[in-house]
């Protein structure tokens, strides 16, 4: 029986469809359909001046809009060799590792709700709000926020933003031990994930899996660790990797708990971060006019989902004559046909959630 | 009923009544009553269900409709529902689709006509009442697949074949663990098995000896499966099979699905109750404290407290996977609830 799982469909996290061919409970096949919200990033990027672009990279990965935005200025930065100072560069490495915490509290709690239990999910969300209040009062959006600016930020912090974010550090640790208690540890999550949906680490390489999924998989590799930018080479933290606990390496559960661990690791790298916070302008290095030398550039940030990479060729005009988006999910989504086959209905969920996948930037 | 009998006595005239008639009448308004209660127990509980998963959520619930914790929140969306539009698939099975409903309905309204809510408030007192249970509830069974066949749709299919699959394997751990309750009793009687139980909490049977308590938690679990709670709600599993066996209803219909998943849980909690916990029984006997509490009251409380524990099951747990039903329970609880027929029997002889 061919069953057409999607594109509306409570679990499939977005608009993606599925084709199942299945045979009973078991799926023999299961063919992924993308580009129902497709809206031409790319080219829209080819007709907009350079710091226009922001607001669109935001709408790829709508649950880590600031990582998103931060790959593209870097990238620009690069290219136009800007270099800015040491109050932006933290602030960038607060927004984007609080971006990572609550893009990792939506694939745990979206993941609970997969398997069946809803009261993560809202835990999540309940943690994930104060995040998005930081935000909100920081820049004035909750979740498109197009605060990374070329050569700096749009707002300097609100005074007492550092001890907000440090009440929240404290409190929201200990809820990722609750969590665990509730999700993690449980008995049925661990038989419903733990044998389900095994990516072999040479698999995960070969298809160019990136970020938790190539970690679960066992493969330490992280962009900010191995190919630092913004300084992350001074920070103190583990690369979180999945250590096949409960069954073969590279299963969902093991996808699952890299972004637990990573959540905590990002928490270690915000304090740190609070921390070397000095007083300075954000607005220092931003240009006047954005038009960078005619060239091409390739910046790769390690975003909550992945590797992102930014391809940005200039003619040396105030847009960009090419801009091409590396999108992890959409890497991911490939390994997915050979991962899922054999897999049972309810399976085809779990795979599909340990792999976190947000269908705006598959299709960008 | 004998009681509504009596009653009815003080009607001049009722003697000379046909004797037809006067076993009708009282009968079908006891059914009425039960009826009536169902209803608004449901309501009751479909509230309650929405508090509990608030609360466990960190969330408030509804708060608005009826001023106090929003206790007309259901009454609204039960309006709603009878206001909806009645859709019919055109592709569906007309006269199946229609039907299925109030097959899924009965089959949990016709086991209540047994349940001793009382010392004397039960419809009838049947002398193969447990059994009857037992088999009254499967019929809504045959109300699932009915849907799941005639809503042409292939997610309703799955649905209404892993719900068969599932309350038929789960059936049967759970009849065997009464199994071991009729044993002590010598009775399948309701009303005879929870007399057997009077005298305080040390008489009820599920501390009468560790068998049958273990045959209450096999009970408690396979109670579970069978009224499709999670962890065993396959059959509607929202993240695989969108709403299972009731995708494409809406309006009433659908309404009446939800009554009869509530009035099936509220079903298992009461067989449970009159079971295991002493039905309407005191708690302390006479001698210790005073019995002020009337019967029904406490086979409420009971029987809430039961709900209660599904409701905390319900919104901790996540759901087991098809295969995994099925291992648990013909490998875990079918042997299980064997063994425990033999030690109840042993020790009851």
């Amino acid at each position: 029986m061919t069953l057409n799982m999607g594109p509306q469909h409570p679990s499939t996290h977005g608009v993606l469809r599925l084709e199942l061919k299945t045979d009973g409970e078991i799926v023999a096949d299961a063919i992924p359909h993308i580009g129902y919200l497709h809206r031409c990033f790319e080219k829209h990027a080819e007709n907009i001046e350079y710091p226009g672009v922001i607001p669109f990279t935001d709408r790829m990965d709508y649950c880590a809009a600031m990582n998103m935005e931060l790959g593209y200025v870097l990238a620009i930065e690069k290219l136009m060799d800007i270099r800015i100072n040491n109050r932006v560069r933290c602030l960038r490495i607060i927004m984007a590792e609080l971006g990572r915490i609550a893009s990792h509290l939506i694939a745990a709690g979206t993941y609970g709700n997969d398997i069946g239990s809803f009261t993560p999910f809202l835990w999540c969300f309940r943690d994930r709000e104060t995040i998005l209040d930081l935000f909100e009062e920081t820049c004035g959006a909750r979740l498109l926020y197009n605060y990374n600016w070329i050569g700096g930020l749009m707002y300097d912090v609100k005074p007492g933003f550092e001890k907000k974010v440090l009440e929240f550090l404290d409190y929201f640790e200990p809820q990722v031990d609750n969590l665990n208690r509730l999700l993690s540890d449980n008995v049925i999550f661990i038989r419903r994930t733990a044998h389900v949906g095994i990516l072999p680490p040479e698999l995960a390489i070969s298809y160019g899996v990136t970020g938790p999924n190539l970690r679960g998989s066992g493969v330490a590799f992280d962009v900010r660790r191995d190919e630092p930018y913004l300084g992350y080479e001074d920070f103190d933290f583990d690369v979180a990797v999945g250590k096949a606990d409960y069954g073969p390496l590279g299963s969902c559960w093991d996808r699952y708990m890299v972004r637990i661990r990573e959540v905590r690791e990002s928490c270690k790298i915000v304090r740190q971060a609070i921390a070397r916070l000095t007083p300075g302008d954000v607005h220092e290095s931003v240009p006047k006019r954005v038009k960078p030398p005619a060239g091409e550039i390739y910046m790769r940030t390690e975003c909550p989902r992945g590797e992102l990479g930014y391809y940005i060729v200039s003619d040396g005009s105030t847009k960009p004559y090419r801009v091409k988006v590396k999108s992890p999910c959409f890497t991911v989504m490939s390994a997915f046909r050979e991962v899922s086959r054999g897999a049972m209905i309810a399976d085809i969920i779990a795979i599909l959630g340990s792999f976190d996948i947000v269908l705006g930037e598959i299709d960008r | 009923m004998e009681s509504v009998a009596r009653i009815l006595q003080w009607i001049p005239k009722y003697d000379q009544l046909p004797e037809l008639a006067r076993i009708a009448i009282p009968l079908l308004i006891s059914c009425l009553l039960v009826f009536a209660l169902l209803a608004l127990m449901v309501l009751f509980l479909v509230w309650l269900e929405r508090k509990v998963s608030a609360h466990v959520q960190d969330r408030l619930g509804p708060m608005v409709v009826g001023g106090w914790h929003g206790w007309a929140q259901t009454l609204a969306d039960a309006l709603k529902l009878l206001l909806k539009e009645d859709i019919v698939p055109a592709s569906a099975d007309r006269m199946l689709f229609k039907t299925a409903p109030f097959v899924v309905f009965l089959g949990a309204f016709t086991a209540y006509v047994v349940v001793p809510f009382g010392a004397s408030s039960f419809v009838t007192d049947l002398n193969i009442g447990i059994l009857y249970i037992v088999a009254a509830s499967s019929l809504s069974v045959v109300g699932i697949i009915m849907a799941g066949w005639a809503s042409n749709n292939k997610y309703s299919l799955y649905g209404g074949m892993r719900a068969a699959a599932q309350i038929i394997s789960y059936e049967i751990p759970a009849a065997m663990s009464i199994m071991t309750v009729v044993i002590y009793a010598g009775s399948l009687s309701m009303v005879d098995i929870v007399n057997a139980q009077k005298g305080g909490i040390q008489n009820w049977f599920i501390f009468r000896n560790p068998f049958i308590f273990l045959g209450f938690i096999i009970y408690f679990i396979a109670s579970l499966a069978e009224v499709n709670r999670t962890p065993f709600d396959i059959p509607e599993a929202e993240s695989e099979l969108v709403a299972g066996f009731h995708t494409e209803y809406s309006g009433m219909r659908f309404a009446f699905f939800f009554l009869a998943e509530y009035a099936n849980m509220y079903l298992v909690a009461a067989v449970a109750t009159a079971l295991f916990l002493g039905g309407w029984t005191q708690v302390l006997p006479a001698s210790v404290a005073p019995q002020f509490l009337p019967g029904p009251i406490l086979f409420l409380l009971k029987s809430l407290a039961l709900i209660f524990l599904q409701m905390w099951v319900r919104w901790s747990l996540p759901r087991l996977r098809v295969d995994q039903l099925m291992y648990l329970s013909w490998k875990i609880l079918l042997p299980i609830s064997l063994v425990l027929i033999l030690g109840a029997g042993w020790l009851a002889v």
